[in-house]
């Protein structure tokens, strides 16, 4: 899309706002409407976005193929190794009161941290599409 | 009725579809949802599907052949979820039964449990915990199983890649 100029121009205006406003609806999640799903979404399509108008070749540069299988996985083992820790520190699986002085406290920082592992999961599967759909040739 | 042949236009349409859709959730206050519908139903899948479409063609084939019996089917579903719809609460109605079992009780307590204002969060994070991740599970399988349908494990040889 080289000689696309206006959609260059526009995509890299609209790409930091997007990634932005994908970290604020990840970590405001608990205060305003969104999370995890929301914000893996939208930093996957901000991702994305800059793929389809600069190239994936750039994209893999920033995101690397290896990593995104990574962080894919590593999404669900944060999510899963929270409710081991909550088990390891006397509550039951997934109770995250335990996990602090607090029971509020502790809730807090568990469903900060679920959030966390459900977006890592959700934006490096969403980019982990897009690699899988243009890596074929026809 | 409107036909379209023109796979390109199908997948815009879609695209506003979603979009449009989106709004609607806005409008019913399900700001949540609206968020991933206009996200992922009006961009990324958008985006997938024209690069499904970059493979293969970009008009239906035209078919010929008549069937009758999905013809039959979809309308006898059609019937049967129509039927259905009938029997639905009233939207908003506060003796619908998504309102009376739980909900009350997390819509008052939720917020002295687990100090998290937005009760959407608080339930799917925390009540719901173990849901939230069935279904993180199940996003990363699916994507596991679309990569490994579509080969996307291998590495392609270095001479293959092209740029842009």
């Amino acid at each position: 899309m080289e000689h696309h100029l206006v959609l260059r121009v526009a995509a890299k205006l609209l790409i930091p706002p997007i990634l932005l406003f994908a970290l604020y609806v990840q970590f405001h999640g608990d205060f305003g409407p969104g999370g995890g799903f929301q914000a893996g979404v939208i930093f996957g399509a901000g991702c994305i976005l800059y793929g389809v108008v600069f190239g994936v070749d750039n994209l893999q540069r920033v995101v690397p193929a290896g990593v995104v299988r990574v962080l894919s996985a590593a999404g669900v083992l944060l999510y899963a190794g929270v409710g081991v820790w909550s088990l390891l520190s006397g509550g039951n699986y997934l109770d995250y009161g335990v996990l602090a002085a607090d029971r509020v406290h502790g809730q807090h920082l568990g469903i900060m941290l679920v959030e966390l592992g459900v977006g890592t999961t959700v934006s490096a599967v969403m980019i982990g599409l897009f690699y899988g759909f243009t890596s074929l040739r026809p | 009725m409107v036909r379209l042949r023109n796979l390109f236009a199908v997948v815009m349409l879609f695209g506003i579809y979603s979009l449009l859709s989106a709004a609607l959730f806005v409008a019913l206050d399900a700001v949540d949802v609206a968020f991933t519908e206009a996200a992922v139903g009006a961009g990324i899948s958008t985006i997938l599907m024209l690069a499904t479409l970059a493979l293969t063609n970009a008009r239906e084939r035209s078919v010929t052949r008549r069937r009758a019996l999905a013809l039959a089917i979809c309308t006898v579903t059609g019937l049967v979820l129509v039927s259905a719809m009938v029997d639905l609460p009233v939207f908003g109605a506060l003796e619908a039964p998504a309102h009376a079992h739980v909900v009350p009780r997390y819509l008052l307590d939720s917020y002295r449990e687990i100090g998290v204002p937005n009760v959407v969060t608080s339930v799917l994070a925390s009540y719901r915990g173990y849901d939230t991740l069935g279904e993180v599970t199940v996003i990363f399988t699916a994507g596991l199983g679309v990569l490994c349908v579509l080969g996307a494990g291998r590495e392609p040889p270095a001479d293959d890649r092209e740029d842009g």
